[in-house]
């Protein structure tokens, strides 16, 4: 047997949102070392979050990234709100998760069709692959400009919405703009169902892994504003008991922290959702899995991009319901007066579960926040992925195979690396 | 006829500022046959040290490597453009300057901060490079965009539209907030851009586009306390997104002062 040595440098990974490096070492075909940084400079929201008041938070926690800002802000919706003794509205309620149905819809719809497609059709991008399927690429960008106007019809703008507020919203859209968008909406279903069947006849690697799922649950629908986690472990915690099963620590490579679950790594995000939550979804989507013939729970991480299209799927018709039952409201938001002490919140982002806990004092200020996003969650369980997958694969391929496979295991996650780096609290080591 | 030759270079940011690009729908690809783009990575486009026409710049400076990497930016573009309010004035993270604690919220947030390499203060694009064109906003539209493309293609000064919100406000007929409300609205001393979306969703203005031109901050200062605010109530008005633009930042200092000499603790 021949020795070989090769070392691959992937020093900035394209079609992820952030910037983030990956570097393999095969030594006579064993994986030395592997390492995925993040190296995105931390902004610290978690320190200038204190000494802000409540109301601010919303407007401030949507910078921490400019395509799930809409997750940010139901999160500390979330956990702000816990801390009152109120409610807010079941028309607000809804209308939350007709939102957040707006991001699903642009998120997942720029992931598969700008960042993931191209790995699997052989183009360098998006755009080179619009040269040769126009009309697969324009089906994306149409789902994917209508989840924009879904968080435009209640946020004003769909990249750091303006719309969402303590107890509700600051605006309630009129019903003629309600009515117009739920028919372009019902529109572009065919759409979505042509583009599921399209991912699910892609030749995806088969490569089952074993892997811990994390996923919100709610009892009375597909969990995406609200819920409380589940494990496929069998844990079942509220946003409160989370800080005792899942911890953080600080890797020297990387600006994000890493997450385990008692220690060890898991999965959140479309796959580990559908995973756990799809006996959930409406019927023709049931239907739908058989057509695909998808068995759920799935250990295929590449099936990830399958689950992507069926939530995109999922969220139009549930905007579609929300939006056909949508009345004017009397008023778009209740004021809650909130009581000093810690709130807990979550909820799913496009790409998984997404923890927030803010500490208020007495003047109704924040003391202390912690945010704890889905890509740092999903580090480790990467990393292992990485592991896994290069060696099934072979490492005796070509230094531009395994490359190439490297990328898409990561991209599986998408991973949002501006918005794990800048949180991500530890307790200060008091020496 | 060679294209114009684009990249878009991200530095510390949400990345929601590209998003102007990657949401522009068809009309991306439309985009795509008027110029060459290089350089944008979240598009899958990887040649950072392309030499372009136009080089549109997301994002703060807030590391060493950063300032090389702006530098080599710079030369390599005839025409920079910075996009946002993080390159054009720091951005919200730059509130750690603050504070000027930087190392200490380094050490409570990291275990190993000797791994991280930052800079004490962040910082806009202008303050290490020439800057040709800033664009403002938290996030820059896609129109701002497309229009600043059209002009340096055509080779005319872009219109720099440093008008009040308010102004936009009484065009679009939106109800002032502030007189009919007393709501504590940022309007009349930031740029417009946005469409006044804000007072036509009902709410205060928050200062995302940056302070317009002659800015009567300390005006509107006395406005807010007339309402009834506070002094560090204020002071954190206009420290928010654009703290580091000097109207904002001058005005949020004063109050900020007053709020701690205040002997109401």
């Amino acid at each position: 047997m021949t020795s070989r040595r090769i070392r691959i440098d992937v020093p900035a990974l394209t079609r992820v949102e952030g910037e983030g490096s990956l570097r393999l070492e095969v030594r006579q075909d064993q994986l030395i070392e592997l390492g995925l940084s993040i190296f995105e400079p931390p902004r610290y929201f978690e320190k200038f979050l204190e000494g802000r008041e409540a109301e601010e938070v919303v407007d401030i926690v949507a910078r921490i990234c400019g395509i799930c800002p809409v997750a940010y802000q139901i999160s500390a919706l979330n956990a702000l709100e816990s801390m009152s003794r109120q409610m807010a509205s079941p028309w607000v309620r809804s209308m939350r998760r007709a939102f957040y149905c707006g991001e699903w819809l642009q998120s997942h719809a720029l992931h598969i069709h700008l960042l993931a497609l191209p790995d699997f059709l052989g183009f360098e991008n998006a755009i080179a692959m619009a040269e040769r399927h126009p009309n697969m690429v324009k089906r994306g960008l149409k789902l994917q400009g209508l989840g924009n106007a879904l968080v435009r019809l209640f946020g004003g703008r769909s990249v750091h919405p303006v719309g969402a507020r303590l107890g509700g919203f600051h605006h309630a859209p009129a019903p003629d703009e309600v009515t117009a968008l739920a028919d372009r909406l019902k529109a572009a279903q065919q759409d979505a169902g042509d583009l599921t069947r399209f991912c699910a006849s892609l030749p995806l690697p088969d490569d089952p892994q074993t892997f811990i799922c994390v996923a919100l649950h709610h009892p009375d629908r597909y969990a995406i504003e609200s819920g409380e986690i589940r494990t496929s472990t069998g844990l079942n915690l509220s946003a409160n008991q989370f800080e005792q099963h899942f911890h953080e620590t600080h890797k020297p490579d990387s600006t994000a922290l890493w997450s385990d679950l008692d220690g060890q790594p898991y999965l959140t995000g479309p796959l580990a959702r559908l995973n756990i939550n799809h006996p959930q979804l409406p019927d023709f989507l049931l239907t739908r899995l058989g057509e695909i013939g998808l068995e759920l729970p799935s250990c295929n991480m590449f099936h990830s991009l399958i689950a992507r299209a069926l939530e995109i799927e999922l969220v139009l018709h549930e905007a579609i319901q929300l939006l056909n039952d949508y009345t004017y409201p009397k008023s778009p938001y209740t004021a809650l007066p909130l009581e000093p002490g810690i709130g807990y919140g979550m909820s799913e982002a496009p790409r998984g579960l997404l923890w927030h806990r803010y500490e208020l004092d007495e003047k109704g200020l924040i003391r202390a926040a912690r945010i704890v996003p889905p890509t740092s969650q999903n580090q480790a369980r990467i990393e292992a992925d990485l592991h896994h997958s290069l060696t099934t694969m072979g490492l005796d391929n070509g230094e531009d195979v395994l490359k190439l496979r490297a990328e898409q295991v990561i991209r599986n996650y998408d991973p949002c690396i501006s918005c794990s780096t800048h949180f991500l609290t530890l307790k200060k080591v008091e020496t | 006829m060679t294209r114009p030759r684009v990249a878009v270079h991200k530095f510390s940011s949400c990345d929601g500022c590209q998003l102007a690009f990657l949401n522009l729908g068809e009309t991306l690809l439309q985009l795509n046959e008027q110029v060459d783009i290089l350089h944008f990575l979240e598009a899958g486009m990887n040649d950072a040290s392309a030499d372009v026409d136009i080089a549109f710049v997301e994002g703060s400076l807030s590391t060493p490597d950063e300032l090389t990497r702006i530098r080599q930016v710079r030369a390599n573009s005839r025409y920079l453009v910075s996009i946002g309010a993080c390159a054009t004035s720091g951005g919200l993270q730059a509130l750690r300057n603050l504070d000027g604690n930087h190392d200490e919220w380094r050490d409570a947030i990291y275990a190993r901060p000797e791994f991280i390499r930052t800079l004490k203060e962040v910082r806009p694009i202008a303050a290490e490079v020439r800057v040709d064109l800033e664009l403002w906003g938290c996030p820059v539209s896609s129109t701002q965009i497309l229009a600043a493309i059209r002009a340096l293609l055509f080779g005319v000064a872009p219109v720099d539209d440093r008008d009040r919100v308010c102004l936009e406000c009484k065009r679009q007929q939106a109800v002032c907030v502030m007189v009919t409300q007393g709501i504590p609205c940022m309007g009349p001393v930031t740029r417009t851009g946005c469409g006044a979306l804000c007072p036509r969703f009902g709410r205060d203005c928050y200062g995302c586009y940056s302070p317009s031109e002659t800015a009567q901050t300390a005006t509107l200062a006395r406005r807010f306390s007339g309402l009834g605010l506070l002094p560090d109530a204020i002071a954190r008005r206009f420290w928010l997104i654009n703290s580091q633009a000097p109207p904002f930042l001058q005005t949020g200092r004063v109050f900020h002062r007053s709020a701690a000499s205040d002997p109401d603790d």
